[in-house]
């Protein structure tokens, strides 16, 4: 009852390329959200800065992971890209076409092209449909007759490992944690996106069941040619399934690198602690002294300058006088950016690489 | 803290607006021309023109509106169709009324909704739980005018124990602390009261449980915590949800007041609207539903704030 | 066949795969409660008496007959008595059903509708047509409920038409306070967020995905409001608001019998038993059917 993706008889076409190879799939530029917590007297408002000035670029077939601690605007990010949740400010350009900005909507035609899977919890799925009526709705919504759809709808079910003859009248609640991220994953790609934001999707699952899941991405990645946006807390799955690591802080970029170059000499503090409060199996390399100590700051009166100053161990004057830039970071040259003051050259930080024009 | 208090009271404000508005356009939903609801049917054609004047008529509604609330907070409320006395007066002279028995059955109604809910919640599922179950199920379901005509019946036209109409003997109306008057006072609190008491008893038995099934009850417990101060934390948790429904059930029992005073022709607000109703009385019904919910608005406000000041977890905000 | 799955995944949940409609299993659990079962037959024997009126009743609920007039009960005849004009109490309770529970059901039935579509349309839109929605029902949720109906039914004037309009007007804010809360939290479900990202119309998804998950909930709430709402409009009755005589109507004849309580004080007491039995019916149905939806865990 092997039934593929590329065997199946997808009812929508598929959307086409148009950028070419060269052409990154998705390019999300200076996005920006503010959360306004209760209304002050008289007009005074208390801002909650989810999101700020955060850019982002996948390249077709790539999977960029974003990590962070849990409110660091990882999930408000993911929904800013998807066009769910309306930006105040920035932009975002699917394969050379302008996806939405702050003033234009999304047509329901080229929505499809970016689709979500959410974390397993009992609202992923509608408890009042069967899975067919589940996976059917989204082709339908696209115009495929309700035949039609409830068929295809079987075939992705047998697709994700769900043999349909058991599982294609059932009710959500009749699945397990594991049953259930199949399902989210089957709807998401029932309309035939290209890039698939995947936004804690194994976090809520058993290890041996989070391993089927995460295998079973990655065959969908390669057989339908997909992108992914990866977000996760937990670093182990991000390295497994990652070509590109994005670090998140308190709604802002601190680094982005490769996964081979992040995962081998991490530049900035956060996250080197981040990657330091990592288990390890090994108990000769246990955790003794924590990695991060104190709370996230409080997200309406961030610190000024760099905003993960008042947990860095090295933190120094210039790190409260100004935002460090995400900027390329001197040893590694190309592809690894950092946004932390010790690692720019000549920025004045104790720690920092000598400027070139400095050199004996 | 400080805030949340003058936001809310802020926030009373436009509700307190928008309550007046609706009161006002009482007069302009009733068929036919406003004036004449507004003035007696033997109305003489100066009258008319002198009213039209006085409230405006002519003008726009809004305009209409601005003129009816500037005198209302004047204190000019109109003049009564009915007794051609200002409705301020009447009103006044009916609210001290009211006073006295909601006063009367909000008390009884607190103490034994409250006692009764607690009971039923600490001995949830024994026959005591079961008693109060039935107790409060037909004490939300009870027509309270009917309770009061079951009341007179029982208690003034067979047993003859008690009065079955009017506020004191003497038909003045005036109030003393003596026991021809509290026997007036008797019936008409027990039926008043009955609703009220039956929803705070719900209400606080609900808490009472939630609370005993949290974890921090059960930690209590098993550190050994004597009963009574465990009680103690069990009444502190359920109080806020608590103060929230006696206040609205307060407010509440001004509504059924029109009809348990209509019954026992207790002279208060209750039984001024009906009679304004029974006699077209507009002006007089206007006025004394401006009183009644503006009173409501601002038990509203007190209670939220009691609320605020009981429950820390809304001071946050 | 990606990913293999073992039969820890698969069979981690054991349900037998039949179809089961939610319908039928809430049926079957209101069914196992035998108080609420009991209540809902008492009400469908009233219900069906009110409709059948013409052949259950035992006498014309018109006819007057002067020696009749407040008969006591167990008078040939007239064997729940007779009235100030001697006529059939017994019939007249009979029929009073028909414009009592009409009166009754239609307000939260109007409320039920407006209020739900009111309220689904300011938790789904959200921002400021929730807020232009939800602070005006705020303002009619600032009166006391039977305060507010007796005032827009005494300002509408007596009728049965009139009564209905007003106990709608109460009906209308609490039930779509409930719809607005409830929506407001399905939308922000995941499920909706895929629907509204497959780019389905705001239609599809209020039809598909949101009516059956709000409609529950928002029903079970409205049909707690019904016995709330016999005790309100046969209050609108008795004080001379609803129909006008001869029409039976429970609230009606309550307030004329009560004119009598010195010659045939039992009599009077009856068609409030009548407005009674049937609030206490409603709440037991309500609380069953509530209990029937529960989700368990």
């Amino acid at each position: 009852m092997s039934v593929t993706f590329s065997a199946m008889q997808a009812p929508l076409p598929p959307i086409e390329d148009r950028g070419g190879p060269s052409q990154p799939l998705l390019i999300a530029r200076g996005l920006r959200k503010e959360f306004r917590l209760a209304d002050g007297l008289f007009g005074g408002r208390t801002v909650v800065h989810a999101v700020d000035d955060l850019s982002l670029t996948v390249n077709k077939g790539e999977t960029v992971g974003i990590v962070g601690e849990s409110g660091c605007g990882k999930s408000t990010a993911a929904r800013l890209i998807a066009g769910i949740t309306p930006a105040d400010d920035g932009e975002v350009v699917f394969d050379g076409e302008s996806f939405w900005t702050p003033r234009t909507r999304i047509d329901a035609e080229r929505r499809r092209a970016i689709q979500m899977v959410f974390q397993d919890s009992a609202s992923s799925l509608n408890p009042r449909m069967t899975l067919t009526e589940t996976l059917a709705f989204g082709p339908r919504a696209h115009g495929v007759p309700t035949a039609v759809a409830r068929t295809y709808a079987r075939d992705l079910l047998a697709a994700v490992g769900l043999p349909p003859s058991r599982f294609a009248e059932r009710y959500p609640i009749q699945l397990s944690g594991g049953q259930r991220q199949r399902v989210n994953i089957a709807r998401a790609l029932a309309i035939r996106p290209r890039l698939l934001i995947l936004d804690e999707p194994v976090s809520a699952l058993d290890k041996s069941v989070e391993a089927q899941v995460l295998n079973l991405l990655v065959a969908l990645r390669e057989e339908l040619s997909l992108s992914y946006v990866f977000i996760s807390h937990d670093l182990n799955v991000v390295r497994y399934i990652a070509d590109r690591v994005v670090v998140m802080y308190l709604g802002q970029v601190v680094e982005e690198a490769t996964s081979a170059q992040i995962f081998a000499a991490p530049r900035h503090p956060y996250t080197r602690a981040l990657f330091a409060s990592k288990p390890s199996l090994d108990p000769r390399r246990r955790i003794e002294a924590p990695p991060l100590t104190g709370d996230p700051p409080d997200p309406v009166n961030p610190p000024s300058g760099c905003r993960f100053r008042t947990r860095c161990p090295i933190a120094e004057a210039v790190c409260a006088a100004a935002k460090p830039p995400l900027a390329a970071a001197a040893p590694e040259g190309e592809g690894h950016k950092v946004a932390c003051w010790a690692a720019q050259p000549g920025s004045g930080h104790s720690l920092a690489p000598r400027p070139m024009g400095a050199l004996q | 803290m400080l805030l949340y208090i003058l936001r809310r009271i802020l926030y009373a404000v436009p509700i307190g607006i928008g309550v007046t508005f609706i009161v006002f356009s009482l007069v302009h939903i009733a068929p036919g021309d406003p004036i004449s609801a507004l003035l007696p049917n033997e109305a003489t054609q100066e009258m008319v023109e002198a009213a039209r004047k006085e409230f405006g008529l002519d003008r726009p509604f809004l305009v209409q509106y601005a003129i009816w609330l500037g005198n209302a907070a004047m204190g000019n409320l109109g003049t009564s169709i009915g007794s051609g006395r200002p409705v301020a007066t009447e009103v006044a002279s009916a609210v001290g009324n009211t006073f006295i028995l909601a006063v009367s059955a909000g008390l009884v109604a607190c103490v034994l909704g409250f006692l009764l809910g607690i009971v039923a919640g600490l001995w949830r599922d024994r026959p005591v739980d079961h008693v109060v179950n039935l107790i409060t199920i037909a004490g939300v379901s009870v027509p309270h005018y009917w309770l009061a005509i079951l009341l007179v019946i029982v208690f003034a036209v067979d047993l003859n124990w008690l009065p079955p109409l009017g506020m004191g003997p003497d038909r003045s109306g005036g109030w003393q602390f003596d026991w021809a008057h509290i026997s007036h006072l008797i019936l008409p609190t027990i039926a008043t009261a009955a609703i009220p008491m039956a929803v705070i008893a719900r209400t606080l038995r609900a808490s009472v449980v939630d609370v005993l099934d949290q974890d921090f009850v059960t930690t209590l417990r098993a550190k050994g915590l004597p009963r009574q101060r465990l009680l103690w934390h069990v009444i502190r948790n359920a109080l806020p949800t608590a103060l929230a429904v006696m206040g609205l059930q307060l407010g509440n029992m001004l509504g059924g007041s029109v009809l348990v005073e209509t019954v026992f022709a207790w002279p208060g607000t209750g039984f001024l609207l009906a009679s304004a109703i029974f006699q077209r009385d507009l002006p007089l019904l206007q006025g004394t539903m401006l009183v009644l919910a503006m009173f409501f608005v601002f038990l509203n406000l007190v209670v939220d704030l009691v609320q605020s000041a009981t429950d820390p977890r809304i001071r946050r905000a | 066949m990606h990913g293999t799955f073992d039969s820890s995944d698969i069979d981690a949940v054991i349900v037998p795969v039949r179809h089961f409609s939610y319908r039928r299993v809430v049926l079957g659990r209101f069914m196992r409660q035998p108080i609420a079962m009991t209540a809902a037959l008492i009400l469908l024997a009233i219900v069906l008496a009110a409709i059948f009126a013409n052949v259950v009743a035992p006498a014309d609920p018109f006819q007057t007959r002067v020696a009749r007039r407040l008969a006591v009960i167990g008078t040939e005849g007239r064997w729940l008595g007779g009235d100030e004009l001697g006529r059939d109490v017994l019939s007249r309770l009979i029929y009073g059903g028909r414009i009592s529970l009409s009166m009754a059901v239609l307000p939260v039935a109007i409320g039920l509708f407006v209020g739900g579509f009111l309220g689904i349309l300011a938790g789904y839109a959200g921002g400021r047509t929730n807020m232009a929605i939800m602070r005006a029902m705020d303002v009619f949720y600032a009166f006391p409920s039977i305060l507010l109906a007796v005032a827009i039914a005494g300002a509408l004037g007596p009728g049965m038409m009139n009564g209905i309009i007003a106990l709608s007007m109460v009906f209308i804010p609490p039930i779509a306070r409930m719809a607005e809360s409830v929506t407001t939290q399905v939308r922000s479900y995941e499920f909706v967020i895929a629907a509204r990202l497959s780019g389905a119309s705001t239609g599809r998804i209020l039809r598909e995905h949101v009516l059956s998950n709000v409609a529950g909930p928002i029903l079970v709430f409205a049909s707690s409001q019904v016995s709330v709402s016999i005790i309100a409009a046969s209050g609108l009755s008795f004080l001379g608001l609803g129909v006008s005589p001869p029409y039976p109507d429970w609230g009606l004849m309550l307030s004329a019998l009560r004119q009598s309580i010195y010659v045939n004080p039992w009599v009077a007491a009856l068609p409030g038993a009548m407005i009674f039995i049937c609030s206490v019916c409603f709440n037991l149905v309500s609380d069953g059917v509530r209990r029937a939806m529960e989700v368990r865990r």
